[in-house]
């Protein structure tokens, strides 16, 4: 089997998501060899790609695709880029994390390759058989890719994880230029990137954060969530949200935590003021430790009846003590 | 200008889904369906710009057995103009979805495609860059606020990703998927309810669209996730900390 690993990166280093992607690479067969596919301009991406050499043992070689024309990641060059690689490189699979990088750009490409990509795959049963929520996690359904190559997927990262001994390698993979002299002009100008706005934060990224603080509608203000950003500090946790937190503005969209925001799996999630709805819970079901206050002991996020019960341990009480509790009580991270 | 939105008949959002027991996929009869929340977010999006003046057309269109086209009068009694049935009783994956539509756009020639991200059964987020793709027209998935200039025929968007918001700025014809944050979609009215009967709705078969469907995914099985061992619920914020730190050892 050969890989291609569609790899983001940001200031100079390939992302930790992309990382799992290499890492779920090796469950598809013991002889796989994986390529990291990078693309951007200038010093970041050359540091970047010097960042992937050395970041997974199972990179047998770096991929570098230097343009101004795939300066942002938009998918229009992407896809196309995706597209000249896999006709000179004929990989067997390919894949990419399912952030919204991942989701935006491959299946653009596998449409222009023909063929049918595959989704959120938490689990690999084989080099074709895969396993994927479906119905916001309340189903698992494993499908199998019957096509011709290259069988395209999105993984969870938060599926397989990576540890920080894995990434032990004796030497850099060589990093090669990939050549785009026949990558075309036609169509590229018709998608311009004019500007991103992103939360200036120091805290951990939300996808990959060891413990993880989540606010709800019951935190009743963006002034209130302060708490939670207060309390994550202390943890030295990142920050969730509802959407029903989001949609009133008590935070941005990036915190969004269920089925259509991120998908985390800490080891630790505390849920204040969280009702539980199927739609949240799809978002965090996989955490290791759930924890839910909740002044409402019917919340369906710790009802007693065994299909919806979530939380590992729940606390019926109103957070507005609870947390300046926690706050006073609980040990400085370490 | 024409928009041509894609809408999906979906089990309803509020319904508890049941895996069936010979875990072939999940319990569909006598089940709500309704229309997928995504893209009744993409219908409402096309009928707002109809109403401010920039479109004279909102064609929605639906594919799938012939109960999609109950889905498609409610489209119609939101406030499409007209409607399309791709029927067929094939399983049609996000690839064979996305032919069918290019075969469409290219009888309808519409100059925006409209769809949800994704769709609330199979949650594959798939379909509009595959259509994108395909056609190989400029997308913008995951928007949350689309504002169009007819006269410069380029839509921007502002679309919802992991580090933020991105903005871009499109040529049109392109392809956007709305984000949940879109708008607010309308509930019919009886009166609107009554007219959509009246309105027509075409009906195609893939094979009239010269589309293959293909199969190239398999469903092995369909499972019930794994249950949560059972909670314990605590009385204080001490008990709490000394399971978390005793029992739990997260901190």
């Amino acid at each position: 089997l050969s890989t291609l690993v569609l790899a983001e990166h940001e200031g100079g280093s390939v992302k930790t998501s992309s990382v799992s992607a290499v890492e779920a690479a090796k469950y598809l067969s013991e002889d796989n060899s994986v390529s990291i596919l990078l693309a951007g301009s200038g010093p970041s991406l050359q540091k970047a790609a010097e960042h992937a050499a050395s970041c997974h043992p199972s990179i047998s070689q770096v991929l570098m695709s230097d343009s101004e024309k795939l300066k942002y990641p938009l998918a229009e060059p992407w896809a196309r880029l995706v597209h000249l690689v896999q006709k000179k490189g004929s990989y067997s699979h390919i894949i990419a994390a399912s952030g919204s990088f991942g989701k935006n750009i491959l299946p653009r490409a596998a449409a222009l390759l023909d063929v049918s990509p595959v989704t959120d795959v938490t689990e690999i049963s084989g080099s074709n058989q895969f396993v994927r929520p479906i119905y916001a996690g309340n189903a698992l359904c494993t499908v199998q890719y019957t096509g011709s190559n290259p069988c395209m997927l999105t993984i969870r990262s938060t599926s397989f994880p990576v540890a920080p001994s894995d990434n032990a390698r004796s030497s850099a993979a060589p990093i090669l230029q990939v050549d785009l002299s026949t990558f075309g002009e036609e169509g590229m100008e018709k998608s311009r990137y004019i500007k991103q706005s992103s939360l200036d934060t120091e805290r951990p990224d939300l996808g990959n954060a060891r413990v993880v603080v989540t606010g709800g509608r019951g935190l009743k203000s963006a002034e209130n969530f302060n708490m939670v950003e207060k309390l994550a500090e202390k943890l030295g946790a990142a920050v969730g949200a509802t959407r029903a937190a989001v949609d009133a503005g008590f935070v941005p969209n990036e915190l969004q935590v269920g089925q259509t925001g991120k998908i985390v799996a800490p080891e630790l999630y505390i849920a204040f003021g969280v009702s539980g709805a199927i739609q949240h819970l799809a978002g965090m079901r996989d955490s290791k430790v759930i924890v839910a206050v909740n002044k409402d002991s019917d919340a369906p996020i710790f009802q007693q009846t065994l299909e919806l019960q979530v939380a590992d341990y729940g606390l019926v009480g109103d957070l507005f003590e609870v947390i300046p509790e926690l706050l006073q009580k609980l040990p400085e991270k370490k | 200008m024409k928009i041509m939105v894609a809408i999906k008949r979906v089990v309803d959002y509020a319904v508890k889904i049941r895996v069936k027991p010979d875990k072939t996929g999940v319990e569909t009869t006598n089940v709500k369906m309704s229309m997928n929340p995504f893209c009744e977010i993409a219908l409402e999006e096309a009928l707002r710009i109809r109403e401010s003046g920039r479109a004279s057309e909102v064609v929605a269109v639906s594919m799938g057995p012939q109960q999609c086209v109950d889905t498609l009068r409610t489209g119609l009694a939101m406030g499409a103009d007209r409607g399309i049935h791709v029927e067929t009783k094939e399983t049609l994956y996000p690839l064979s979805v996305a032919k069918l539509l290019r075969a469409l756009v290219e009888v309808e020639k519409p100059q925006i495609l409209i769809l949800g991200k994704q769709a609330i059964d199979d949650d594959c987020n798939q379909t509009g860059q595959m259509l994108a793709g395909l056609l190989n027209w400029p997308q913008g998935t995951f928007a949350s606020k689309v504002v169009l200039d007819e006269e410069k025929q380029e839509v921007t968007v502002d679309r919802e990703v992991d580090g933020g918001l991105e903005t871009l700025c499109l040529d049109l014809p392109a392809v956007i998927t709305t984000d949940l944050r879109l708008n607010q979609p309308r509930y019919a009215t009886l009166p609107n309810i009554m007219k959509a009967k009246s309105k027509v709705i075409k009906k195609y078969t893939p094979q009239e669209l010269n589309v293959e469907i293909k199969s190239d995914l398999q469903i092995v099985q369909v499972t019930e996730p794994p249950k949560r061992k059972s909670g314990v619920m605590v009385s204080s914020v001490d008990e709490l900390i000394d399971k978390l730190k005793n029992e739990a050892r997260v901190i």
